[in-house]
C-alpha cells in the first residue's frame, strides 16, 4: 500500500496553514438600495478551504447580513452555483488554493436570471424550462409486474445527462440565455437527453417536438461555456449536438 | 399573515415527503412546504443504494433481510414494522425503476445488486448482494426521479417556506393536528396551512455534530416543532456515525466502497476488521466498524502524525471497476484531499450520520402522543420519524427503503384521513407563537452570536456524546448544552430585514438544534447499557433486563417556566426473533 501522497498532504498540514485573502462580493440588497455594489472582506483561511468556507467565515463572524444558498457543502444539492472570478462554479466544489488567492477572489450572482438579495437568484425560470421539457418517463400500454429489462449498454446511452444537479451553473454561463430568458438552456436540454435516449422511454417524439421551437436546441452557438461550467463533468454541449443530430435523423 | 386551506400538506421535499406527495397528490389536495427547493434535499447525497430482497442476482428472500434489520438494530427494533420494511421493498425498488430510475443493470438486463454491511445470507452466514444502485450515486438518482414525477402528476410546492409551528387543537380530550405555520423566506411573510393531514418529512438532526455527513440544513426542524407542542421524541440517544467519512470534513464515503471490496486499514497496513468480525469482516453493521476503528486509533494504531484516522484502502481494485461502481466519492477524494483513490489510500473518520430516533409514529404512519395515542391528522415519515424499523443502529441501504416504504405508507394514510375527516378549527391567534420567536431574535440587542453558540455546541456534542460515551462525559455535555441554551436568550442577529434572511434562519435553526441536542443528551445519560449506537464504556453490555424498550422524552414546562425533559419508556414488539448476542 503507497503512501507518499498521504505523507506529503499531513506534512503540509502540520504548518500554520492560514493565508489572508480579500473576498470582492458583489452585494445587493432592495431593501436598502437599488443598486449593487462591491464589497471586499480580508479573511484568514486555510488555501484548501472551500470558498463556501470563505462565505461562511464572513457571514458568521463578521457580516450576518452576507446572503446565499447553499446546503450539502460538497457539490452534490446544487444549491451553490455563483459567478467565482468570473467563471460559474458551485462554491463548495472550488478550493481557495485553486483560484489563485494573491488577488481579490470576485464572487457574484449567476447571470441571466433575476438577482433576489446578494447571490440569491430567482430560479423558477430555470425550472419552469426544465419542467416544459417532460422531465420523467413517459411508457405505453400495460406495467410489467416486475423491473422493466434494460442493458447495460442501453443504461450508459444516457449515463451522463443522469448526473445533472440541476445547479443552474450551465444555463447561466450561456451567451445565448444571457441575451434571451425564452431560451429553454442548457440544463433543459440534459435533462430532455435523459429521456430522449432512455431505451424504456416513448415521448422521444414529443420532446423533440418542444425542443424543435424557435426557443430550442437551435439556439445552441456551441460556446461550450456550458461544459467548462457544469461541475458534474457533463459534456453539456455533446449531449445538446446529440439532440440536434436526433431531430435532423429522427433516429435516437 | 395569509391563511392557505389544504386537504393534506407535507413538510420537506426529500424522499420521504416526494414520495408521500406523488401518492397524496392523487387522493387529495395537496401542497408540499419545502425549506429548500427539493432536489437541494439530503436524500441526494445518499450513495450506496437500496435494499430490497429481489435475488437478482443470488438467492435471497424478504425474511433474511427482516431478520439482519432487527439484528443490525440490536433488538431495539420493532418488529412488526422491520417486516413491513423488507417485505414492502421490493415493490419499493420496482415501483422507482417504474417511475424512471437509472439502476445499474446485470447482464441480463434486470437490477444489479451488490453487498453492503450487516446485510447477509440466511441469518448471518455470509454477505449477500440485496442493494440495488445506480452507481454511488443512488440517492441523487431517487431524488430526481421523484422530483421527476412529482412534476408529472402536479405536485404543488411551495418552495423556501420554513415550517415553525405544529398547530395542536385538543378535540374531545384528545390532541389533534390543526395545521401549520410557515415563515417565507423571501419575503418574511408568515403563512398558516389550515390541513385536515399534516406530514412531517423534513429529515435529520446530524448538524448538531461537528464532523458530520449531514447538510448544513439538516438542523431537526419537525421534530422540534412537534416536541415544543408537548410530542414526544423516541430513541433520540441512538445516532449512527457512519464509519467512513473524509477525515476531518465528515463528507460521505459511501460503504459500497467496502461493498466493492474497499478494505479499512491501520497505519500499520493491517485490515484490522478482521479481528473484530471475523465473517462480515469490513462489512459488518455501521457502530461495530466505527467503535472498532476508534479502538485502533485509541490503542496508537490510528494513521497521520496525530494517529486520528484510518485508510480506506482502494488501490487493489481496478481503475474501472472504481470509475463504473464509484465515480462520485472517488472525485470526492481528488477534489477534498487531492488524492488518487487509484493508488493511495483515503483517510478516513466516523462522521455523525443518521438519527434513529424520531417523532414516534406507528407502521401508517399515524404520530403518536403517547406509547399508544394517535394524533389525528399527523403523520411523519423517513428520519424525522421513528416507526422504529433502524432500532439501535440502521443498516446501510435501509434508509433510502425506509422513506419509500413509509414516505408511500403515509402519503396514503394522510389522503384517506382527509378524504374523511373535517378541519379542525385553527386555534386563536395561531401566528402567535412564531411572531413572538422571529420579533424576539429580530429586536434583540443581546451579545451572543449564533456562529459561536452552534460551535460550542457541535465541539461539545463531538466531545462527549459520540462514538464512545460515558456517565461523565455525557453530564459535560448536558451542562454545557443547559449553559448554552441559557446563552441562546441572549442571541441577537445582524441582518433586521424581511427579505432573504438567512441570518434569522440559521438563528431559528440553532434553536431547534439545541433544545434536540439536549433530549439526545438526557435520554443517552439514563440509557445505562449499550446497544447498537448508543456505547456506554462505563455499561459496556447489553441489558435486555432493564433496557430493552423505546426511550420516550417529552417537553416538561414547570410552573416557573422552567424547562426539562421528562422520560417515559414503551414497549419493544418483538414477532419471531428472540434477541440473541450480536456477532458478524
Amino acid at each position: 500500500m503507497a503512501t507518499p501522497v498521504l505523507d506529503k498532504v499531513e506534512a503540509e498540514s502540520a504548518a500554520s496553514p492560514y493565508i489572508t485573502v480579500t473576498m470582492r462580493i458583489r452585494r445587493f440588497n432592495p431593501e436598502i438600495s437599488d443598486a449593487s455594489v462591491w464589497e471586499d472582506f480580508q479573511i484568514e483561511i486555510d488555501p484548501k478551504e472551500r470558498v463556501l468556507d470563505a462565505l461562511h467565515k464572513i457571514k458568521w463572524d463578521v457580516d450576518g447580513t452576507l446572503t446565499f444558498r447553499r446546503s450539502c457543502a460538497h457539490g452534490i444539492c446544487g444549491s451553490d452555483a455563483m459567478r467565482i472570478n468570473g467563471k460559474n462554479r458551485l462554491a463548495c466544489k472550488t478550493l481557495i488554493k485553486d483560484i489563485n488567492p494573491e488577488k481579490p477572489i470576485t464572487v457574484e450572482a449567476i447571470k441571466g436570471l433575476t438577482v433576489l438579495k446578494d447571490l440569491v437568484v430567482d430560479m423558477e425560470p430555470f425550472f419552469q424550462a426544465y419542467r416544459d421539457v417532460m422531465p420523467f418517463l413517459v411508457t405505453k400500454g400495460n406495467e410489467p409486474t416486475r423491473e422493466r429489462l434494460q442493458t447495460a449498454e442501453d443504461r450508459e446511452r444516457f449515463d451522463d445527462t443522469t448526473k445533472c444537479i440541476l445547479c443552474a451553473a450551465c444555463t447561466s454561463s450561456c451567451p445565448v440565455f444571457w441575451n434571451d430568458g425564452q431560451y429553454f438552456g442548457p440544463a433543459a436540454i440534459v435533462n430532455a437527453h435523459r429521456f430522449i435516449f432512455d431505451s424504456r422511454d416513448e415521448a422521444g417524439e414529443q420532446r423533440l417536438e418542444i425542443l424543435n421551437d424557435k426557443d430550442g436546441v437551435w439556439r445552441c452557438r456551441t460556446t461550450f461555456n456550458c461544459t467548462d461550467a457544469c461541475p458534474r463533468g457533463i459534456e453539456v454541449t455533446k449531449a445538446i449536438q446529440e439532440v440536434k443530430r436526433a431531430l435532423i435523423t429522427r433516429r435516437f | 399573515m395569509k391563511i392557505h386551506k389544504y386537504d393534506t400538506v407535507i413538510v420537506g421535499a426529500g424522499g420521504a415527503g416526494m414520495r408521500a406527495a406523488i401518492e397524496a397528490t392523487k387522493r387529495s389536495r395537496t401542497a408540499v412546504l419545502t425549506k429548500l427547493y427539493p432536489t437541494r434535499s439530503h436524500t441526494g447525497a445518499a450513495q450506496g443504494g437500496m435494499a430490497a430482497a429481489l435475488a437478482n442476482v443470488e438467492e435471497d428472500n424478504w425474511e433474511w433481510h427482516t431478520f439482519d434489520t432487527v439484528k443490525g438494530g440490536d433488538y431495539l427494533v420493532d418488529q412488526d414494522a422491520a417486516e413491513i420494511l423488507a417485505k414492502e421493498a421490493i415493490d419499493a425498488v420496482l415501483d422507482l425503476e417504474k417511475m424512471g430510475l437509472p439502476f445499474n443493470r446485470t447482464p441480463n438486463g434486470t437490477i444489479d445488486q451488490r453487498r453492503f454491511g450487516g446485510h447477509s445470507r440466511n441469518h448471518g452466514e455470509a454477505p449477500v448482494r440485496r442493494s440495488c444502485y445506480a452507481a454511488d450515486r443512488t440517492g441523487h438518482m431517487i431524488l430526481q426521479t421523484l422530483y421527476q414525477n412529482c412534476v408529472k402528476e402536479g405536485v404543488e410546492f411551495f418552495n423556501e417556506f420554513y415550517v415553525l409551528d405544529q398547530l395542536i387543537v385538543e378535540v374531545d380530550g384528545v390532541k389533534h393536528s390543526a395545521g401549520v405555520v410557515a415563515y417565507e423566506l423571501a419575503t418574511g411573510e408568515i403563512h398558516i396551512f389550515q390541513a385536515k393531514a399534516v406530514i412531517y418529512a423534513s429529515g435529520g438532526t446530524g448538524k448538531f455534530f461537528k464532523v458530520t455527513s449531514n447538510a448544513h440544513t439538516l438542523t431537526g426542524d419537525g421534530q422540534a416543532a412537534c416536541y415544543r407542542r408537548g410530542l414526544p421524541l423516541e430513541d433520540m440517544e441512538f445516532f449512527q456515525f457512519h464509519p467512513t467519512g473524509i477525515w476531518r470534513m465528515g463528507i460521505l464515503l459511501t460503504e459500497g466502497a467496502r461493498g466493492e471490496g474497499g478494505i479499512l486499514r491501520n497505519k500499520d497496513g493491517e485490515r484490522f476488521m478482521e479481528k473484530y468480525a471475523p465473517v462480515m469482516k469490513d462489512l459488518a453493521s455501521r457502530d461495530v466498524v466505527s467503535r472498532s476503528i476508534y479502538t485502533e486509533i485509541r490503542e496508537g494504531r490510528g494513521c497521520g502524525p496525530e494517529g486520528d484516522h484510518v485508510y480506506l484502502d482502494l488501490t487493489h481494485l481496478p481503475p474501472e471497476q472504481l470509475d463504473a461502481k464509484l465515480p462520485d466519492i472517488t472525485e470526492f477524494a481528488r477534489t477534498y484531499l487531492g488524492i488518487e483513490p487509484y493508488t493511495d489510500p483515503i483517510p478516513i473518520q466516523p462522521t455523525a450520520h443518521y438519527a434513529m430516533g424520531g417523532i414516534p409514529t406507528n407502521v401508517e404512519g399515524e404520530v403518536l402522543s403517547d406509547n399508544t395515542t394517535v394524533v389525528p391528522g399527523l403523520y411523519a415519515a423517513g428520519e424525522v420519524a421513528c416507526v422504529s424499523v433502524h432500532g439501535a443502529n440502521r443498516l446501510g441501504t435501509n434508509s433510502l427503503l425506509d422513506i419509500n416504504v413509509f414516505g408511500k405508507r403515509s402519503g396514503i394514510a394522510a389522503a384517506e384521513y382527509s378524504a374523511k375527516a373535517d378541519f379542525v378549527e385553527l386555534p386563536e391567534a395561531p401566528e402567535s407563537l412564531v411572531i413572538a420567536q422571529i420579533e424576539k431574535l429580530r429586536n434583540s440587542t443581546g451579545s451572543e452570536r449564533v456562529a459561536d453558540l452552534r460551535r460550542e455546541l457541535q465541539e461539545t456534542m463531538d466531545a462527549n456524546v459520540m462514538v464512545f460515551r460515558t456517565e461523565q462525559t455525557i453530564k459535560t455535555a448536558v451542562e454545557k448544552i443547559a449553559e448554552l441554551r441559557e446563552r441562546y436568550e441572549n442571541v441577537s442577529i445582524q441582518d433586521k430585514g424581511k427579505r432573504f434572511n438567512t441570518d434569522l434562519l440559521e438563528a431559528i435553526e440553532l434553536g431547534n438544534l439545541l433544545e434536540l441536542a439536549e433530549v439526545m443528551a438526557v435520554s443517552a445519560l439514563a440509557r445505562k447499557e449499550s446497544r447498537g449506537g448508543h456505547y456506554r464504556e462505563d455499561y459496556p453490555n447489553r441489558d435486555d433486563v432493564n433496557f430493552m424498550r423505546h426511550t420516550m422524552a417529552y417537553r416538561e414546562v414547570g410552573e416557573d417556566g422552567s424547562e426539562t425533559v421528562r422520560l417515559d419508556y414503551k414497549p419493544v414488539v418483538q414477532t419471531r426473533y428472540q434477541p440473541m448476542e450480536r456477532k458478524y
